[in-house]
């Protein structure tokens, strides 16, 4: 369970987030839409423990991001924006590393590698060093680090971006089932299709804040289009109209 | 401190994978700078060794009156050119623009005045402004001045009275120095290139484990994990204080190697490069490796991309080394007081070794604790920077 409440943050002049409030609830993937720096990553990066908010408050799995930091990155397991492999180390050992890191150790962690390795077809490189890897390979790899440690909560930062089909197929199918083992995923996209294909719940965010939280058909009847896209270009028309 | 174990093993392996780091740390510093010390040396005490015996020309104006010094010089690898120059104007001109090193001016009485017993005058031409002509000039006034005691002798024997009478006082030199310590004015250079081979050894893990991690945007999602900035932060510095410790020992061992094949014997020198000397510098310098893992972190660590970090860790490479500049020009012995100044501590205490002397302990200490300190400064610096979100943004 994510809540945000009243999230704010300036870089600068720039007002990048003006009172980010939302839910997402456990066994359920919400979709963060907005279009290019509406606001999506720094919300994201707040709930992740790397940015601090200026104002608001959050908490993730029922912890204060705040007063507990620590416990929150126990919990969840993240995919950033341009996150990238160590090209030195072999698929493997960068899944490995981060399994490691969390706190996994010994038969444990080897299991826990072993499975998602399977599960993410990782297997034909796994042994591979990461340099030279494709989008497609590096964002398995970069998922499988991100799911390793088993979290509870999944924050996932445009994860589709530059993969071909076959690879976003993989990536959708054990974000169902992660939703279905009852974790509570979050995924930020610019991509209208995606996240009507994939999400339970969507917030359209637009200029520093939510503009509209609910179901798509919720969305649709309150914005009185048939259409998401439509919807989406209403709600951020407006939201960018009253900068 | 969990997962320190595990930060430290991923950033050694990914290090030893990485060609750039291997090079920096196994060839670059630790290799070049004891052959380029060698070359220096060589050519120093070759040209030394040369300076003494080489034959020196000297244009000379109305040498011809004066055959007998002329016969005198000859002797001594002075190779007198009576053809060149005519006039006196024309030969200072000479001097002065550098074309001749030294000249020589007879007077045109000077056959009559030596045959008189009158004071036989000789101008020696020379710009003692020019560095170079100065071996030359010693040389040739050396030269006149025995011959001047040489008839000076003779004179006094002819008239029958002892030439010691006019030697009341005899100078002699008793020099204390040993072989080992007038190496030291050649091997001086070396703490240097120790010094440098130890920082140029590990900058560049310091960059890849920070500014080059952050640039390939694996910071990240390193930061989400559950794991503690300082842990982090002590991974890296480990390995990149091994790298620089692994530098140090592989360029000592190539100056004990380089050293044997210096022509330091021809000029009264030896170099006291045995084992365990070695070993002993190895352990003065260690606490240096620890002083330039933290420098080179926290630098790398507040820039944002790998180009941005070369450029700040190298002008941070000039700076260390720098306490040892004022010792060359202002030479100063071991004291409580300079082993707090890292670099200039390591300096004083590896030139201890190599004059043979022992050292204490207690400055040894000292100079240990003072550098390390400073290291943990940075240290803690860099772990502030991981704490805070700058490091991200």
């Amino acid at each position: 369970m994510i809540e945000a409440e009243g999230l704010t943050r300036r870089f600068g002049k720039v007002e990048a987030l003006k009172g980010v409030s939302f839910t997402a609830a456990d066994g359920q993937i919400t979709g963060f839409l907005g279009p290019n720096g509406a606001g999506k990553s720094t919300t994201l990066r707040i709930l992740c423990t790397v940015l601090a908010a200026d104002g608001g408050m959050a908490r993730v799995g029922g912890v204060d991001i705040r007063t507990d930091p620590a416990l929150v990155r126990g919990r969840i397991g993240v995919l950033p924006h341009d996150s990238n492999l160590y090209p030195n180390l072999t698929a493997r050992e960068n899944i490995a590393y981060f399994a490691a890191l969390q706190g996994l150790a010994g038969r444990g962690l080897e299991a826990a590698v072993d499975r998602m390795v399977a599960r993410l077809g990782i297997a034909p490189f796994a042994d591979r060093r990461a340099k030279g890897f494709s989008q497609g390979q590096r964002i398995r790899v970069a998922l499988a680090r991100a799911l390793v440690h088993d979290p509870d909560t999944l924050i996932l930062d445009e994860p589709t971006n530059g993969l071909d089909v076959m690879a976003i197929r993989v990536l959708r199918e054990v974000i169902r089932e992660r939703r279905d083992a009852g974790c509570c995923v979050l995924l930020s996209s610019h991509i209208m299709q995606e996240v009507a294909v994939l999400c339970d719940r969507i917030a359209i965010v637009s200029a520093g804040t939510v503009a509209m939280e609910g179901a798509a058909d919720d969305i649709l009847a309150a914005t009185g289009r048939d259409d998401l896209e439509d919807a989406f270009v209403d709600l951020v028309v407006a939201a960018e109209g009253e900068r | 401190m969990a997962g320190l174990g595990v930060v430290f093993r991923k950033e050694l392996v990914d290090s030893l994978r990485e060609r750039r780091a291997m090079v920096s740390a196994l060839v670059f510093g630790p290799l070049l700078g004891p052959v380029l010390f060698a070359v220096l040396t060589s050519y120093a005490v070759r040209s030394q060794v040369d300076e003494a015996v080489r034959p020196i020309e000297v244009p000379v104006i109305g040498g011809r009156s004066a055959e007998n010094l002329m016969t005198h010089l000859l002797a001594r690898q002075i190779d007198v050119d009576h053809d060149r120059f005519d006039d006196a104007g024309a030969l200072r001109d000479a001097v002065r623009r550098g074309d001749v090193e030294v000249a020589l001016v007879v007077a045109e009485n000077f056959a009559e005045a030596l045959g008189s017993g009158a004071p036989a005058r000789l101008w020696l031409v020379a710009d003692t402004s020019n560095h170079s002509a100065r071996p030359s000039m010693s040389r040739l006034r050396l030269a006149l001045h025995e011959y001047g005691v040489l008839v000076g002798v003779h004179r006094l024997a002819l008239r029958s009275i002892d030439p010691d009478l006019a030697k009341p006082v005899v100078v002699f030199i008793d020099d204390v120095s040993t072989p080992s310590g007038r190496a030291i004015l050649l091997l001086g250079m070396m703490t240097y290139f120790l010094l440098f081979s130890t920082l140029l050894g590990g900058t560049q893990v310091a960059i890849d484990t920070t500014a080059g991690e952050r640039e390939r945007g694996s910071l990240e999602p390193l930061l989400t994990l559950a794991v503690s900035r300082a842990v982090l932060v002590w991974g890296k510095l480990g390995v990149t204080f091994v790298f620089m410790a692994l530098s140090l020992a592989v360029c000592i061992a190539s100056f004990a190697v380089v050293v044997r094949f210096l022509p330091l014997t021809e000029v009264g020198m030896a170099a006291n490069l045995t084992p365990s000397v070695c070993v002993r510098i190895f352990v003065v310098m260690l606490p240096f490796a620890a002083l330039g893992a933290g420098i080179m972190t926290l630098v790398a660590s507040c820039t944002r991309s790998f180009r941005e970090a070369q450029t700040y860790t190298s002008i941070a490479m000039v700076a260390p080394p720098l306490p040892i500049v004022l010792v060359i020009l202002n030479p100063m012995q071991s004291s409580a007081l300079l082993m707090l100044v890292p670099s200039l501590a390591q300096h004083l205490l590896v030139t201890d070794l190599l004059k043979g002397e022992g050292l204490d302990p207690g400055l040894v200490l000292l100079s240990a604790a003072a550098t390390v300190t400073i290291g943990l400064a940075c240290a803690l610096a860099t772990v502030r920077r991981y704490g805070s979100e700058r490091v991200l943004i």
